[in-house]
């Protein structure tokens, strides 16, 4: 034996180490064996998921001796905001710049959408319907609903318009600009099929561009039709994925926006093609500076009454995040991803349930096929029946009361007494793509790829 | 009946869409003239009750856009999306229509006696939509329910991605767009285009005259093989 031995550690090769390749990783080709077998694209939920460029690569600078700080807890750090100053007689007003973002009936169960109402009713902010129109429901729960106006339609009638306290018009989300919702045929049951006028059952496509309206000019139009038909009331806000967003931005407001609403692509979706979610759009980090720009260079940047206001979502998971987003120059903030995960969505307690669907908690993102062991993200009614809304939505207004807290935290750190006084003056950055795309320095130098020379 | 007239030279549209939107205790039944409307945008739009407006002339985009109970009459031509998203009422114009047509339109009846432009009746929910002459390209594209009537000829591609809603040509089709084909008329399909044929004004045509087109239904599900149709 001992003699084998030897002679087997002379003569053997020394081998290395089993190498994974970089550019064909374990999920490049498990990717590949799927659509291989399949011959279709992966669709899935959520939003972007690679590592992308993100508040977490900002800081705040805070306050030291040429600049006071304020007492925590006694003086006084305004977090309220006015939404649709400009056209509307009845403008928003918030006690949170966290309000909840658009998410249908449909693509969430009835309960979940109750709780999102619930949830934002408590902590006095908003939470907005979305394709497939409004149920009773939702609106008897949320004292301040957003309507969203989207190129389907589906479930789009004037009384509802009428119903709402603002109307949000759809041109494109963070996940997906350019594309359409989409919903499957496992969540379309009889109601859902109902309220969107479809057959029961089927894989829904809906259309990427509103049926009659094309270009900034007839945009215009449109706003002005809502506006005529809601005699003026309610603030019109324009929600655009991440994509031209000075432009974009300038086209909307020029249109008539009193608010835009800016996602970026780290935003959720029920259902897009997976290519889609990951290699169109820009990250949230790139697109607040230039959205501002616009504002600014149109003269309705915090200009009074005649200002628009600028919500961003895609990504905001907590109070560092709403004062980043906020010192960026935002108004207010949107949640959607980070809301279903307050309600309950991917939550470690249902791990053994998550692995039965080939997953684990904290990855689950299948939410068009409806089989969320969380009852969230599905229309099966006994799934749905694990979402408790009153307990659900209590846990939203915790975690909304959190996120205000935490970015008052750090606002009182930088001396100021509104949530609103943040500038970019009052962050760096860690790396140099944030510190190019936030406009702001480098930690520890004055420079500002793009901006200032090194 | 009493007849109001707002003349828009004088009278700002917000003014005479803010009446109109009145109580409809007090507009049931009432006839209200606009005239002078030069083409301006967005006239009689969201009425909700039983009032009867007559534009005296040409109305630009959105027209009786949706509309609920309410008659309107546009006897001149319409912009873009003419009783679009309609949920009740009817909506007539007596000359041409530009496009989009109905747009999303939930219920009621549209009636253009003239031509109409490109995607009439786009992702139409149930509306019934009556052109006396031809409608343009990518007519009923994804249109969900209702019905379409076109005394004319249609453009391309027809009925595009269609769901359940019925389309009937009297002339001829340039062509027809995916998953959209020709079907039998049934007897109760024959009753429902010779009823709105009677509604439009058309008693004197032929229902049978037409043909039918509607959905394959090869694209209700996400299919490999349908992958070039997307």
């Amino acid at each position: 034996m001992s003699d084998d031995k030897s002679k087997e550690t002379v003569h053997k090769t020394p081998q290395t180490t089993p190498r994974y390749s970089a550019t064909f990783d374990e999920y490049t080709n498990s990717e590949i064996r799927r659509a291989a077998a399949t011959g279709i694209y992966d669709i899935r939920g959520s939003g972007s998921k690679r590592k992308l460029p993100h508040f977490d690569d900002l800081l705040f600078l805070g306050a030291s001796v040429s600049r006071y700080p304020l007492e925590g807890y006694r003086e006084k750090c305004g977090t309220d905001v006015i939404l649709g100053t400009r056209h509307a007689k009845k403008p928003i007003h918030l006690k949170t710049p966290v309000t909840i973002a658009g998410m249908s009936f449909g693509s969430l169960s009835g309960p979940a959408k109750e709780s999102l109402g619930r949830g934002a009713t408590a902590a006095g902010t908003s939470t907005t319907t979305g394709d497939g129109g409004m149920t009773p429901e939702e609106r008897g729960h949320s004292t301040t609903l957003v309507y969203q106006y989207l190129p389907s339609r589906y479930g789009m009638n004037p009384d509802d318009l009428r119903k709402a306290d603002a109307i949000e018009l759809v041109v494109g989300q963070g996940a997906k600009p350019g594309g359409g919702g989409m919903l499957l045929g496992q969540k379309i049951t009889k109601r859902v099929a109902k309220m969107r006028c479809l057959p029961e059952g089927i894989d829904q496509r809906s259309s990427c561009r509103h049926p009659d309206w094309t270009g900034p000019d007839d945009l215009e139009i449109k706003i002005a039709e809502i506006r005529e038909i809601t005699d003026w009331e309610k603030p019109i806000y324009v929600k655009i994925g991440a994509t031209r967003p000075y432009f974009d931005v300038a086209l909307a407001v020029k249109a008539g926006a009193d608010v835009v609403v800016l996602d970026g692509m780290q935003g959720g979706t029920a259902a897009t093609q997976e290519v889609f979610i990951e290699h169109v759009g820009l990250p949230i980090l790139s697109a607040i500076r230039p959205a501002v720009k616009a504002l600014q260079d149109l003269g309705v940047y915090r200009n009074g009454k005649d200002s628009v206001q600028l919500i961003v979502s895609g990504g905001i998971r907590n109070g560092a995040d709403v004062a980043k987003a906020i010192a960026l120059g935002a108004d207010a903030v949107a949640i959607g991803t980070a809301a279903l995960i307050a309600l309950g969505d991917n939550d470690p307690h249902l791990e053994e349930e998550y692995k039965k669907l080939g997953t684990t908690a904290g990855a689950y993102d299948d939410w068009h096929e409806g089989k969320d062991p969380a009852g969230i993200t599905t229309q099966d009614p006994e799934l749905m029946k694990r979402v408790d809304p009153i307990k659900a939505g209590h846990r939203l207004a915790n975690y909304i009361a959190v996120m205000t807290m935490e970015a008052q935290v750090v606002a009182r750190a930088c001396g100021k007494s509104h949530l609103h006084n943040l500038e970019p003056e009052d962050l760096v950055a860690l790396t140099i793509e944030a510190s190019a795309m936030a406009q702001v320095p480098l930690a520890g130098t004055s420079w500002i790829p793009g901006v200032t020379k090194f | 009946m009493e007849t109001l007239k707002f003349d828009l030279d004088a009278k700002p549209l917000r003014e005479v869409n803010q009446f109109l939107h009145g109580d409809a205790s007090l507009l049931d039944g009432k006839s209200v003239v606009i005239e002078n409307p030069n083409g301006a945008h967005n006239i009689a739009v969201g009425l909700k009750s039983d009032v009867h407006v007559t534009i005296k002339g040409h109305a630009g985009y959105y027209a009786a856009g949706m509309n609920q109970l309410a008659k309107v009459t546009i006897e001149g031509s319409a912009g873009s999306g003419v009783a679009e998203n309609m949920m009740s009422g009817v909506v007539h114009v007596k000359g041409f229509a530009s496009n989009a047509a109905a747009a999303t339109a939930n219920g009621g009846l549209l009636v253009i006696d003239g031509d109409a432009g490109l995607r009439t009746a786009i992702a139409l929910k149930g509306a019934d939509v009556v052109v006396g002459g031809s409608v343009g390209s990518f007519s009923a594209f994804m249109a969900q329910a209702g019905n379409l009537v076109i005394l004319g000829d249609a453009g391309e591609g027809l009925g595009d991605s269609i769901y359940e809603a019925k389309i009937f040509v009297r002339g001829t089709v340039k062509s027809l767009g995916a998953d959209c084909e020709e079907k039998t008329t049934s007897q109760e399909d024959r009753k429902i285009l010779a009823d709105l044929l009677a509604k439009a004004g058309h008693s004197d045509v032929n229902p049978d005259s037409f043909k039918q087109y509607g959905s394959a239904r090869t694209l209700y599900h996400f299919h490999v093989d349908n992958a070039g149709a997307y």
